[in-house]
This record gives structure tokens, C-alpha cells and sequence, in this order.
């Protein structure tokens, strides 16, 4: 997808030296094994990718997960060894252990640098072992943190079967998601019920959430008589959408845009471009879009969103009027601004690794709204942000919020700046109408631990400084 | 390639960054993708640092891959050297760099001319190297070329100092409980009368490493990191070193006594022998605890010891000599040095284990049943699930290992350190085998609590309730001696009886 600006827009841009924190994008294995569950994700790489996964996923590592390296040695390195074979006994040893219905391929800096043919390996591979293999190159090279999963749902997205077999529609409901809300009820309710939708064309959403929220997102939309044929991921591999010519797809998260392109470009889809279903605000927009794209009244989701905003007062009464600086780390950050400057808060920076300008569109667009409405100004965005810089910029400007990355978490809290730590927006469940209070929970939570304890004098809890 | 789930030991950039983030004023820079800065996460969180962590990078994107760094990683050690001033830009190289094979060392000369502080090239390879040689090799590395700078310019000090005094080397951030030993050796130090000349590298400025030659001697507590260091001194300027971990009563007097050794091989006369009498008997608590009646109880309970060199050998022996507990088995990940390992242990155990696979670790801990672990986070884990105590002796670690109250493993405190966690680990063992037989909580159906034990054999309604009767303790044992009894004779359903006679049979 290319950067062109589609849209005149007042937004400031701007982009800097790249020199900004953030997970490796093969972090995305720790919540994608976790949502497919009868994946098995084998990343290929080093010691360093190792590394990394042990200790950024903490606990789950003990879990007996299913995901593993395979650990490149210096015989990978100088193509002593080769590298079909090598792979063929590791991932022969995998179906013999956990026998998944797909492997998925982690491909890293290393095997980028070498050179290692993993798309052309895995057919043939595949074909030997009985067992689809997807490739996903998800390295720091080419993307940030969440951007993984963009890559993995891209190549899933090529996986989805075209046509619902004939038979499919006599046997049980394959979606597990429909199944889950017909509650197993006789099948001529069911088919009654099937009327109760608008007709509209099939629509497949995509991004990867929890169960929980993507149930809370299908009733939403059920509401208003949209059906949703489909979630690019569902529960398991084995029961990806089908997906034809002309299907309406919608993203849920703002660093799905290399699925978007592949859903539109080799699947034929149609991408409804909207706000996410971030906030009340972004939810509401989300569901109108799609209302609007498919002549459906969205009646209800105006009083809905009103009725959200009144519930979240207590929250609102603390961040009102504070300002919030994103460091940027990922790729939420535009929908999180938006939301955080409705709830009236002033934002002066959002940082952000990657800027979609044509995927972003809608949200980008919703954000100027927000911010001439509430009447704020407009923040600055700054793409590949140089950490170096903005610590510079906040200590200057002293904002009431950051949210960043754990490496500044601690060393901001103890020169007097509040954090929060941003990767938890990632864990969060925070779509939808229903959560978004979880948001300002999070949002909050800093906020009011320093409030707590307040009055004992201890802000500052460094010497003077040396450095920054 | 490798399957693995796990490592021990991180990525030899790990080690160059624990080396230069422990001194003061070092900055480094990584040669590394986007996300490899993770050491900066771990840093800030697992010690709650209050400083910004002193390592950036200076990315490789596909810009990198496609024309190479050219004059990115030079304008990055000099923007930094500008914007930090530190005494030392230490240039670290990662699996993607050495796989690159780009000329560093001419970046660093190159950025060297601009510096106002020194730069210098880290050498150490992404594949020959774990975490724990690399940091020793960076540490000896620095300390070298200091030297060798201050010999130059002909500002070595000469002669010793006055009164006795040592280096103190191998104290680094992220250290298995470094800090603590730190403290309790330098109060060790100043009981003995020793001056402490330098530690490093924690908290060291660079410019003092031409200090080091008026030290009287070395002391060098951990084995994994400091060595080279140590050696190259004795080299250069014949410097004794005294390597022996000062962990447990009677190492800690054996360290007490090379000291002794080496500072009156040099013209002191001092006589430490009173002073270990005082401590072992009557200021630390270990010695007498060994005594103890609570200690007899301990005696010929079993327990098997994993991590690294220094640890897991230190712990062996003290479980072993000071504590009368039967170690079956003594295993460390450090593979490059595992002849070291096994001359330390080979005496207090039955089994020595090499070996950096976790899962054959478990497997083995599955088979032996031992009373208590001591191992690392790993094995805290495979204890949880197999319902054994676990003692966290060795890195990696979590958090809760990075204690804010005085914990140290190290000299007479640190002894009553290890007793309190060695006694803890087996009276839970204890307390938890009193509930159960006492009719405690566990009323569950669930019973197979090993991972080794295979569970084809059909146990009957009956066989189960008995099987549930007899104390969690020793029940997965019971119970694969039972299926072994019944599959030696063809019995497809194990009953109460069945049990009972392979309980005779076998004697469980």
C-alpha cells in the first residue's frame, strides 16, 4: 500500500530517525498461538529472537506453549547445512509431538539476511508432511511489534477457502462464532432467526482479539442486522472464513494494513474503511460505516454511545484536561489519541512507527474531527520517532501522561513524569462499547496511584541530573 | 538446527551490555534490527533502574541490507559521544551483524576521530559465544585496553598500595544478587583489614581501571565472569588472584585463607584463623544451624541442584558437606566449562549433569523425586508441576529475584541467607506431605503429578481411592512402581488389591 495522501489533511507529519523502542515483530506468536488453537508457530532465527520471546512473554513460557524456535547455528549460517532438511526433521518432530493443524513460519532478520527461501520451501514441505505450512516474515528489518500479526493474517489470508462447500450448509454450523450464538438452540430457530439480519452482502472481519470481544463485536453488529460470515483469525485453523469476490472485510486494528491490501488485492474484497471500534466514539463511527456502506439504519447507536460516556464519568473527571504524549511504540496510538482527546484530554505528540495514511484514513479523518470539537489543537504526528529526541521534548513540555515503552517507563516515573507502560494496550480487551472503560482504566491507573500518594514528597527520586 | 523452548544462557550481546551498563559513564551502541534493544526492558524492569539504561541502536533496516551501513553507525557514535559525553562508546555487535560482516572496527576508528571519548569495537561472536563468555571476554576487553592506554601515556601508578587491598572483579548489573555480594564482600573486606582498591565493573568509572595494579591481589567471587580479566593481570603485572566462591562456611574460609596466603606471600603477617573461628561459631548462624535438630531432620533428604557454574556448585557442596542432604544429581548449563563444574562437584553427588535442555533436566528431576530443587526459574516451574519445592539459586531469574531488602549468597551473612532458603524449601516440602496425610485439602480425582509416568494402564474406581490415600509426596512414585508391577504381569486393571500386592511386591 503506498503512503499517498488521499485526503488534504491538517495533521501535522512529520518523521524522524527510526530511533525509537519497540517489540520485535515476533511477539505477535504470543497471542496468536494462544488465539488459534490448534496452530503451532515455529520461529527461525537466533539465539537473540530466543531471547527475546522468553523473557518478553514471562510466564506463558512455562505453559508448555506451542510455539519453539529453530535456532539457526553456524552450519545454517555458511549453508553447510541444508536448510529443507534441517527444517523437515525439526517440523517432523513437531507434528509428532503436538500434531497441529498448521505450522506457521516465523521468518527473522537471519533468515532474511541469508536469504533462506521459506516461501519456496514450505509448499514442498508442506506436500511431504501433510500439514500446511505458512510463511510469515516477521522481522525487525522491515516492521514493529503488532505489525507481526499483519504479516501472519496476510498469509492467511491467502489460506481461507473460497467457496463453502456444498454440503457445508446441511452439516453443522462450521463458524464456531455462529455456533456460539445460536447456544446450540434447535435449527428451525436458527433458520428463523436468520431472517432477523438486514440482507446485505457476506462481511468478514479481520484482526486477531479475544474471544470475549469478538463475541461482544458480532452481537453489536447482530443488532443492527449485520451478519458476520467470518473472522480472519477464528478459533482455529481449521475454520478459517470462506472468503469469495466481492466479500465486504473490515479491520479491527489500525496495523492490519498489509492484510487489508491482501484481502483486497488477491481476494477480490471490498475494504469498508472506518474509524476502529476503539472507545465508544470509535465504535459507534465503526458500526455507522459499515451501516452506511451496506443502507442499514444504525438505529440505537447514538443513545448507546451516550449511554457508554455516562458511565465512564468518574474516570473522565480524572484525565479531563490533562495531556497525554505517545511515545509510540504499537501502531494504536491514533485511535487511542482520538479516543483519550474525546475524553478530553489535549495530546501534543503521538508517536507511531508506522503511518498508513490510506488504511489510517478514516480514523486520521476522525481524529481532526475530534480534535476541532472538542477544540483542541492538532497533534503532531511523528512516524520512526527518535526516543532520544522525545525525551528531550518531554522533558520540556512536562505532559501529565506518557505512555511508553517499559525501557522508559521507570526512568521517566522517577524524574516526575507519569507513565504508562504501552504494550499493555495490546493485552487489553479494548473494543467495543463494552470496554471502554477497561481503557481508562489503564489509562487512569497511574494516574490515580500518584494521586494515592500524593503529598509524601517524593516525585523526584533521582539526583540531580547528569544526563537529560 | 535446533528446537529449543528455552535457554539458559542469553545471546552473547547480553553479556557485552551487562559489562558496559555496569560501569558509570559507558555507553554502547547495538549494530541491531528494530526490537533488539530488549536488554533495555529487562534492565529497567527486572532492577527497577531509575536511569535511562545506556544502550541504543543504530539500526539495520533494509537501507543497511541493501548498501550497508556506510556512514550510519559512525554518525550514531558520534551524535551520541555529543549528546551523552561518555567516557566510553562501546560498539556491540549482534547476530545480524555478524552474519553482516561489516567492517565495525573501522566504523569505531573512523567515529573515533570525532569522539571526544574513546570508542571501542566489542569483540565477540553471535555463534561462539553465550552470554556469560562474552561478558567475560568484554570486561577483559575493557580493563585491557585501559591499561594498555594508561601505559602508553606512561600514567600507570607504580608500586602497591600502603596496606593490603584488592579488586574486586565480576560485580555486573542483572547479576544473580550481585549487588548484596557486593556489599557483604567489601564489609568482608574492611573485617580482614583489606583495602578494597576497585570493583568493576559495577558503578566503576573507566578512568580508575589504571588503578588496578596497586591492588595487592584479585578477587575474583563468580566464576562465569571476571576470569579472563583476572589471568591477564596475573599476566601483565603479576597479580595473584584468588578464585575461590566465598559461598557457605567452609568456602568462605577457604577463601579466607588463600587471602591470607597471597597478602603475606607479599609481607603482611596476618592471622585470620580467629577471626573464621569467631564468625563460623558463634557471629554466623550456619554453622551452628548444621547442628541443629532441625538440621538432623534434614539429613539424607534428597535434592538435586541445577544452574550455573558458581551456584550450582557452591550450593552442591553446602547441601552436601555443611548439611548432611543427599544431592543426587548436580547439573550446570555452562557446557563451555563443564570439566571445572564436574572437579567441583563429582565428590558431593551421585550424578553430574551437563547439559543446557531444559526438558531433559525435568525429565530427570521426574525420575528422581527429589525432596527439593535448587535450580533456576526454569526449574521453580518444573517443580510446580511435579509439586516439589524450589529454591531459585541461579540466573535466569524473574523479578522476585531481585530482592530491595540485603540478600546476599555470599560470605557469613549470605550463609544464613542459604540456610533460611534451603530449610524453607524442604519444611514446605514437609508441611505439604503433614496436610495430605492428615486428610488435607486435596480432595481432588486428579493424581498423575509426573511427567514421566505413562498413564495406559486402566486404574480401577477402587485402585484410584487408594491410589489418592497414600501422600502426594511419594504418590507418583506408588503409583509407576504399581503399573510397572501390573504391565510385568499383564494386569489390564489396577485395584486396591493389585496395589497392594505390587506395594508388597516391590516394597514402595
Amino acid at each position: 500500500m503506498t503512503l499517498a495522501d488521499t485526503q488534504p489533511s491538517a495533521l501535522n507529519f512529520e518523521c524522524e530517525t527510526g530511533n525509537y523502542h519497540t517489540f520485535c515483530p515476533i511477539s505477535c506468536v504470543a497471542w496468536l498461538y494462544q488465539k488459534i488453537e490448534d496452530s503451532f508457530f515455529l520461529v527461525i532465527g537466533t539465539k537473540t529472537c530466543g531471547y527475546f520471546l522468553q523473557n518478553a512473554m514471562g510466564v506463558m513460557i512455562f505453559a508448555e506453549p506451542r510455539y519453539a524456535m529453530a535456532e539457526l547455528e553456524e552450519g545454517d549460517i555458511s549453508a553447510q547445512l541444508n536448510d529443507y532438511g534441517e527444517l523437515k526433521r525439526l517440523c517432523e518432530q513437531i507434528k509428532r509431538d503436538r500434531n497441529p493443524s498448521v505450522i506457521v513460519w516465523i521468518g527473522t532478520c537471519t533468515t532474511e539476511i541469508i536469504k533462506m527461501d521459506l516461501e519456496g520451501l514450505a509448499p514442498n514441505l508442506e506436500a511431504e508432511l501433510g500439514i500446511p505450512i505458512v510463511v510469515a516474515r516477521a522481522n525487525g528489518l522491515d516492521y514493529a511489534f503488532t505489525q507481526g500479526e499483519d504479516t501472519v493474517l496476510a498469509a492467511m489470508a491467502q489460506r481461507c477457502p473460497t467457496k463453502t462447500p456444498v454440503a457445508e450448509a446441511e452439516k453443522e454450523e462450521r463458524n464456531s462464532i455462529s455456533k456460539l450464538l445460536n447456544f446450540g438452540r434447535k435449527k428451525e430457530d436458527v433458520l428463523a432467526e436468520q431472517s432477523e439480519y438486514k440482507d446485505h452482502p457476506p462481511l468478514v472481519l479481520f484482526g486477531s482479539l479475544p474471544d470475549p470481544v469478538v463475541t461482544q463485536l458480532t452481537l453489536e453488529l447482530k443488532k443492527l442486522g449485520i451478519k458476520v460470515s467470518g473472522w480472519l483469525p477464528s478459533k482455529r485453523y481449521t475454520e478459517l472464513p470462506v472468503i469469495e469476490e466481492g466479500y465486504y472485510v473490515s479491520g479491527m486494528n489500525p496495523f492490519l494494513s498489509r492484510t487489508a491490501t491482501t484481502l483486497m488485492r488477491r481476494r477480490k474484497t471490498k475494504l469498508i474503511g472506518a474509524p476502529f471500534p476503539i472507545g465508544p466514539d470509535g465504535t459507534r463511527a465503526w458500526l455507522e460505516k459499515i451501516c452506511s456502506v451496506f443502507n442499514i439504519e444504525p438505529t440505537g447507536v447514538a443513545e448507546r454511545e451516550a449511554k457508554i460516556w455516562e458511565s465512564l464519568e468518574d474516570y473522565l473527571q480524572i484525565i479531563r484536561g490533562k495531556s497525554v504524549f505517545f511515545m509510540g511504540d504499537n501502531l494504536l496510538e491514533i485511535s487511542l489519541a482520538r479516543f483519550l482527546i474525546r475524553c478530553g484530554m489535549t495530546c501534543p505528540e503521538i508517536g507511531i512507527p508506522y503511518m498508513d495514511k490510506r488504511y489510517q484514513g478514516a480514523e486520521l479523518a476522525f481524529l481532526e474531527k475530534t480534535c476541532e470539537e472538542m477544540g483542541v489543537p492538532l497533534p503532531t504526528i511523528v512516524e520512526k520517532p527518535d526516543n532520544y529526541n522525545q525525551l528531550q521534548r518531554i522533558h520540556e513540555i512536562k505532559p501529565d501522561l506518557v505512555i511508553t515503552g517499559m525501557a522508559h517507563a521507570n526512568p521517566l516515573e522517577a524524574r516526575g513524569i507519569t507513565t504508562k507502560w504501552s504494550v499493555e494496550f495490546t493485552f487489553a480487551q479494548m473494543h467495543g462499547f463494552g470496554n471502554a472503560r477497561d481503557i481508562l482504566e489503564l489509562v487512569t491507573r497511574p494516574l490515580r496511584r500518584n494521586d494515592a500518594l500524593k503529598g509524601l514528597g517524593w516525585e523526584k527520586l533521582v539526583r540531580e541530573e547528569a544526563n537529560h | 538446527m535446533k528446537l529449543a523452548y528455552w535457554m539458559y544462557a542469553g545471546p552473547a550481546h547480553i553479556g557485552t551490555l551487562r559489562i558496559a551498563s555496569s560501569f558509570k559513564n559507558v555507553h554502547a551502541i547495538m549494530h541491531a534490527p528494530l526490537g533488539d534493544d530488549y536488554f533495555n526492558v529487562m534492565r529497567s524492569m527486572l532492577e527497577r533502574e531509575r536511569n535511562y539504561t545506556p544502550v541504543t541502536a543504530s539500526v539495520v533496516d533494509r537501507n543497511v541490507l541493501a548498501r550497508g551501513s556506510q556512514e550510519k553507525v559512525v554518525d550514531n557514535i558520534v551524535r551520541k559521544d555529543r549528546e551523552e559525553h561518555p567516557d566510553l562508546i562501546v560498539l556491540t555487535p549482534t547476530c545480524t551483524s555478524s552474519i553482516l560482516q561489516e567492517d565495525l572496527k573501522n566504523f569505531c576508528d573512523r567515529a573515533q576521530i570525532d569522539s571526544k571519548g574513546d570508542v571501542m569495537l566489542a569483540d565477540v561472536n553471535h555463534y561462539r559465544y553465550n552470554e556469560l563468555q562474552a561478558a567475560d571476554r568484554s570486561l577483559h576487553q575493557i580493563v585491557q585496553f585501559y591499561l594498555e592506554k594508561a601505559r602508553k601515556k606512561g600514567e600507570l601508578p607504580e608500586g602497591k598500595t600502603e596496606k593490603p587491598s584488592v579488586n574486586i572483579i565480576g560485580m555486573t548489573t542483572l547479576g544473580f544478587h550481585n549487588n548484596h555480594d557486593c556489599t557483604e564482600l567489601k564489609r568482608l573486606m574492611a573485617d580482614l583489614g583489606i583495602e578494597v582498591n576497585t570493583v568493576i565493573p559495577e558503578d566503576a568509572s573507566v578512568n580508575d581501571l589504571k588503578l588496578m595494579p596497586r591492588a595487592w591481589f584479585n578477587l575474583v567471587p563468580y566464576r562465569e565472569i571476571g576470569v579472563m580479566t583476572a589471568d591477564y593481570l596475573e599476566r601483565e603485572f603479576a597479580m595473584p588472584c584468588v578464585d575461590i566462591t566465598p559461598m557457605g562456611i567452609v568456602d568462605t574460609a577457604r577463601c579466607i585463607r588463600k587471602i591470607q596466603a597471597v597478602i603475606n606471600a607479599q609481607g603482611a603477617t596476618v592471622d585470620y584463623e580467629p577471626f573464621i573461628d569467631e564468625q563460623t561459631r558463634f557471629v554466623s548462624q550456619a554453622a551452628w544451624f548444621s547442628r541443629s535438630i532441625d538440621c538432623q531432620n534434614l539429613t539424607g533428604k534428597k535434592a538435586v541442584v541445577f544452574g550455573d557454574n558458581t551456584h550450582a556448585a557452591a550450593l552442591t557442596k553446602i547441601l552436601s558437606r555443611e548439611m548432611g542432604i543427599h544431592v543426587l544429581l548436580a547439573g550446570t548449563y555452562c557446557k563451555y566449562d563443564a570439566e571445572w563444574f564436574t572437579n567441583e562437584v563429582s565428590d558431593y553427588c551421585d550424578r553430574v549433569l551437563i547439559s543446557e535442555d531444559n526438558a531433559e533436566i525435568a525429565d530427570a528431576i521426574a525420575q528422581l523425586e527429589p525432596a527439593a530443587i535448587f535450580g533456576t526459574q526454569m526449574e521453580r516451574h518444573i517443580g510446580k508441576r511435579l509439586n516439589i519445592p524450589c529454591g531459585v539459586i541461579a540466573a535466569p531469574i524473574h523479578i522476585q529475584n531481585f530482592p530491595l531488602g540485603y540478600k546476599p549468597f555470599m560470605g557469613y551473612e549470605g550463609s544464613n541467607q542459604l540456610v533460611d532458603l534451603i530449610y524453607n524449601s524442604f519444611t514446605l516440602g514437609m508441611e505439604d506431605h503433614l496436610l495430605e496425610i492428615f486428610g488435607g485439602h486435596d480432595t481432588k480425582e486428579g493424581i498423575t503429578k509426573t511427567m514421566s509416568a505413562e498413564s495406559n494402564l486402566g486404574w480401577s474406581r477402587d485402585g484410584l481411592a487408594e491410589l489418592n490415600k497414600i501422600p502426594g509426596f511419594v504418590r507418583g512414585k506408588v503409583k509407576r512402581n504399581t503399573e510397572k508391577f501390573a504391565r510385568d504381569r499383564n494386569i489390564a486393571e489396577i485395584t486396591a488389591e493389585v496395589l497392594y500386592a505390587a506395594k508388597e511386591a516391590v516394597g514402595v
